[in-house]
This record gives structure tokens, sequence and C-alpha cells, in this order.
């Protein structure tokens, strides 16, 4: 099987996720009220169309950023998480619930980038002039602690407990009840950020070889950065500043599409992106099926989906996929 | 054609390791660079790749500074062979061959015919699937001989390409580098065996402290004064079947 049939197959599981999670929910709506005037089209059209479209985008920031990370910093552990953007975005949302800066959505989506774009403008200044991996993964670990403590103190200072449950519930990251809004203020932040990192694929082979070879290929390793850093820190920011912090896409998606597309970084780029779309509107219908009055967290729908995958995948791949 | 290095002085990290380096390396032949630990090798073939600038002196290609080159173009002209063998990805062997063609906007026809070229002339073929992880160290050094060469580079600069291979291995690459200059590569090699260098050596680079200590033929650089004096060691010279003189280290020279 070629790779085009591959890819066309991924495509079409996504397509039939992303329909799947049209019909899914606590109301079951079959594919005949599609058509016609049934009344329950305004759940589909109002609620459902808004929420699998950001899944769509979510998956496919956090897919295809865990793809460039792990090409980038050449090291199977690296996901979105790794370079404090999350934490960033989500320290600047918390903050802007806490503080009460900024009333309503558009306040905390706008908290939240500035929150990515300062980790990202802290990244990109610690890393300008040490090109090696380390300082990236150090300087990012780093920045993700100090978010964190900061955000977890923040929460220590809350007005009062509206705000804490508020923050909490943030936190966890959800796909519930967002609409069109989130969805028109994610969309072109996300966008920018796919298409800067879909044009990494040649350095990220080049960079296989190590560094000294990769400029000896004529890869620009300072533009890369460049790249690497706009790119995951838009599309994940913009991600996390509205659903909240989503974690495992990023790490899982690469690991379950290499035997499938094969290691080579550039490779991966797009079935990154279109699995982890996948993986999202999965772990978003699963959330919206399982029995009792609310929904799962979407963090626990896809680590129940995916971490039997992935288990599975170290059982019968052994060590084989990164030796 | 020839690769030029002017006068070349290098700093890395407020610490000079090159001064005042004049080499000359040309198609067809095979410069061998040789010198004790910390001489500056490594240095010196990376400047000549243009993956470090020099603080001051000129690198150039038939006058051409390769300061003024693209770095496509820089990369389709040189190929470099790093020492490290590291592969972060367990790619299959002909993915790895094929990132040499990265410098190349030409068709995929022309792409998969230098590919299977370079794994002819290293004789690859055989483990074209197999993944990278899972061949032995002299097929691995093979294969990543391969990815310069596809390449189709006018230089190729190799750093210490020897390192943890068999003798049987050894030869075997050194032909292969022979072969390369014999259809008009510029190779260049940095090496620590000093029977291998004298073997294979058209022209020979001798640094010292960052220094150009001696250049020129085999015979006139390898002599046992020279290398006593770089190397600290008192060296045998043997002749071989063919009458060429091989240095053999003998002992360590008690400093006085």
């Amino acid at each position: 099987m070629n790779r085009a049939l591959r890819l066309g197959l991924l495509a079409l599981i996504t397509a039939a996720l992303f329909a799947l999670s049209l019909m899914a929910g606590k109301q079951w709506i079959p594919l005949d009220a599609w058509f016609g005037h049934d009344p329950r089209w305004a759940i589909i059209a109002e609620l459902r169309i808004p929420r699998a479209v950001l899944g769509v985008l979510l998956g496919a920031a956090l897919g295809l950023s865990g793809a460039v990370l792990q090409g980038y910093l050449r090291n199977p552990l690296a996901d979105p998480t790794v370079i404090g953007v999350s934490s960033c975005a989500a320290l600047g949302a918390v903050a802007s619930i806490v503080l009460g800066f900024g009333a309503g959505w558009l306040g905390q989506f706008g908290w939240a980038m500035a929150g990515a774009g300062g980790a990202m403008a802290l990244l990109a200044m610690l890393t300008a002039r040490a090109e090696t991996p380390v300082v990236f993964v150090l300087a990012g670990t780093v920045l993700a602690s100090l978010a964190g403590a900061l955000t977890a103190f923040l929460i220590s200072i809350a007005p009062n407990p509206y705000a804490i449950a508020e923050a909490i519930d943030w936190l966890m990251g959800a796909l519930t009840d967002r609409g069109p809004d989130d969805v028109m203020m994610a969309a072109p932040f996300i966008g920018a950020g796919v298409l800067l990192m879909l044009f990494t694929g040649p350095a990220l082979d080049a960079l296989a070889l190590g560094e000294d070879t990769a400029r000896s290929l004529g890869a620009n390793l300072g533009r890369l950065r460049w790249q690497v850093v706009i790119g995951t820190g838009l599309a994940v920011g913009a991600g996390v500043a509205v659903t909240g912090v989503v974690g495992f896409v990023g790490l899982v998606v690469p690991h379950l599409l290499r035997p499938v597309f094969g290691a080579k970084p550039s490779a991966l780029l797009v079935p990154s992106a279109l699995g982890g779309a996948a993986l999202t509107l999965a772990a978003d219908s699963l959330c919206r099926l399982a029995p009792g009055a609310g929904e799962v967290r979407l963090g626990v729908a896809m680590a129940l989906i995916g971490a039997p995958f992935f288990l599975g995948l170290l059982f019968r791949e052994g060590a084989r996929q990164w030796r | 054609m020839a690769l030029m290095l002017d006068r070349v002085t290098l700093d890395l990290r407020g610490r000079r390791v090159l001064t005042d380096v004049s080499a000359a390396f040309a198609t067809g032949r095979i410069t061998v660079i040789l010198g004790p630990n910390g001489a500056g090798k490594t240095s010196l073939l990376r400047a000549a790749a243009g993956l470090i600038a020099p603080s001051a002196g000129k690198i150039a290609i038939d006058g051409r500074a390769i300061a003024a080159m693209s770095r496509a173009e820089l990369a389709r002209t040189i190929g470099y062979l790093p020492q490290s063998g590291d592969v972060a990805w367990n790619m299959p062997a002909r993915d790895v061959v094929a990132l040499g063609r990265l410098p190349h906007r030409a068709s995929a026809a022309d792409d998969i015919a230098a590919e299977l070229a370079a794994m002819a002339a290293t004789d690859t073929e055989q483990f074209a699937e197999r993944r990278v992880g899972e061949l032995s160290g002299g097929e691995r050094a093979r294969v990543l001989l391969a990815r310069v060469l596809a390449g189709e580079p006018q230089w190729l600069l190799a750093d210490e390409p020897l390192a943890s291979l068999d003798p049987a291995h050894q030869l075997d690459l050194l032909d292969r580098l022979r072969g390369q200059a014999a259809r008009g590569v510029g190779v260049v090699v940095v090496l620590h065996d000093l029977v291998q260098a004298a073997r294979v050596a058209d022209e020979i680079v001798m640094l010292r402290d960052g220094r150009v200590f001696a250049s020129g033929p085999p015979a006139e650089v390898l002599t046992q004064q020279h290398l006593r004096d770089a190397f600290g060691v008192d060296i045998l010279l043997v002749a071989d079947a063919q009458g060429r003189m091989l240095p053999v280290a003998a002992g360590r020279i008690e400093s006085a």
C-alpha cells in the first residue's frame, strides 16, 4: 500500500469520526436528521459542528506540533508541553479569570495568547545563542514549571470560590459548550501555526543526521528554530486558549503513525495533523457517550483511548522504532 | 579546480583553534589532514565546508569565496561526512541515502538515479530496505558515505571515517574514497592512522597547535623528524611491497 493510499485511508477515518462527533451526545442524532426539517438540526448546527471543527483544529495543532517537536529535538519524548507554551497560555487564562482582567471570552483568549506569546519570546531569546536541543528542552521545562507555580499561586490568592472553580474547570480542558465564536478566534492562529510547521519537513529530515550535517545539506537552522517556536506557539497557544490544557495528543500521535508512515520526520507531518484530529474527535465523542449526567473530561477520554494503543504499540514493536 | 584556504584564522568561543592556515585541496586527489588530538583537524574541515566562519582569512573555490555562495549552492558543491554516525530516527538505509539529495532541486528521476549510483558505488543496494539501527558498523559507514555521494559533490570532506571500523572495512572505505578521487572528486579526509594516511594520501597537511606544521606529498611530510616533533613519539618507517614508507609508532619520547 503506497503512501497516498494510507493517507487517504487516514483522512477517511478522520472524516468518519467527524460524522460520529456530530451524531454522538446525550441526545443521539442519527444521520437522517440531517435532511428535511428535523428540529434536531439546531443542535447539530449550533452546538456540534463548531465543537467538531474545534476538535479538528485543536487535534491537528497538537498532533502536528508533536511531530515537529520530536523531529526538531530528535527526541521521541518531546511534545508541546515541553516547550512551556501550553502552561504559559494557561497562566494567562487563569490570570484573567482570577484577577478579573478582560471581560468574557475575548479577554480570556487575549490573555491566554499573551501568555503563549510571552513564552515564545522568552524561549526564542534563551535559545537564540545556543543551537542545541538540550537548551531548548531545559528552557521549556523550566518555563512550564514556573508557569505552573504561578498558576497555582494565582488560584490560591483567588478572591472567591467561584473564581477558583472556574479556573480549575478551565485548566482541565474540554470542548464542551464551545461555539462558533471560539472557532473564529482560534482558527486564524492555528491555521497560521500549522502552515508554518508544514514547511519544516526537509530541514527536520536533514537534522536527523545532526546539526553539522544538516547545515552542510543547506538547511537554515536559524530559520527552522523560528518556524518551530512561532508555529507551535501560535497553534498550541490558540488551541489552549479556547479549550484549556489538553495533553497526550502531541506525544502519542507521531508514535502511533511511525509504523504506518515511516520514521522520516517529513513523512509524519501531514499524517500527524490528521491523526491528532482523529484522536481528538474520537475522545470528544467518547466524552459525550459516557453514561452519567455530566461529561467525562477530554483529557481523560484521550488517555483512555490513546494509552492502550500506545502500550500495544510498545508491546508489538519493542524498541524497533527508536533504536 | 581547487578549494583554497588562505591564511585562515579561526576562534571558537573565544579560543583560537586555527592560526594562519593556508592549504589547497585539488579535485581528483586525496588530501589527508593529520595531527595530534586537539591540533585543529576537525575545525579545519568544518571551516573548509563552510560550517564555521573564520575570524580572518579567506576560503574560496577557484577564487570565489564560499561565504558568497548560497546555502544550497555550497551544499551541492561540498559534501560533508561528520565523525559521528548518529542517525536520529531508525529510517531505512534508502531514506538516509536520499537525504543527500536535499540541496538539489532535481526531477524525481534524477534523484533516484543519483541515489542508485551512490548505493552501487558503496555496495549498499542489498540492504536498502533495512533500518540503519539494524546495520553493522561497517554497513552503516557505507550507507553514510552513500548519503554524501548521492549529493554528487565536487568535494568530499570526511572526518575520521575509519573510526570504529575493523582493518578490512578501513581498507574497503579508503578504496572507495580512492575511487571517488579517480572520478574527479576532491577528497579531503581527517585520519588518525599514520599507516593508512601514508597508503592513501596524494597530499598531506599536518597540523600542530592550530598551525600547518608540514604539508606536501607523503614522502616529504611523513619523516621521522616531523612525526617525532608533531606527535611526540618515536617512529619506525617500514617499507611495504610497493616501496612506500609506512610510519609505525614505536614508543613515546620522554620529554627532557
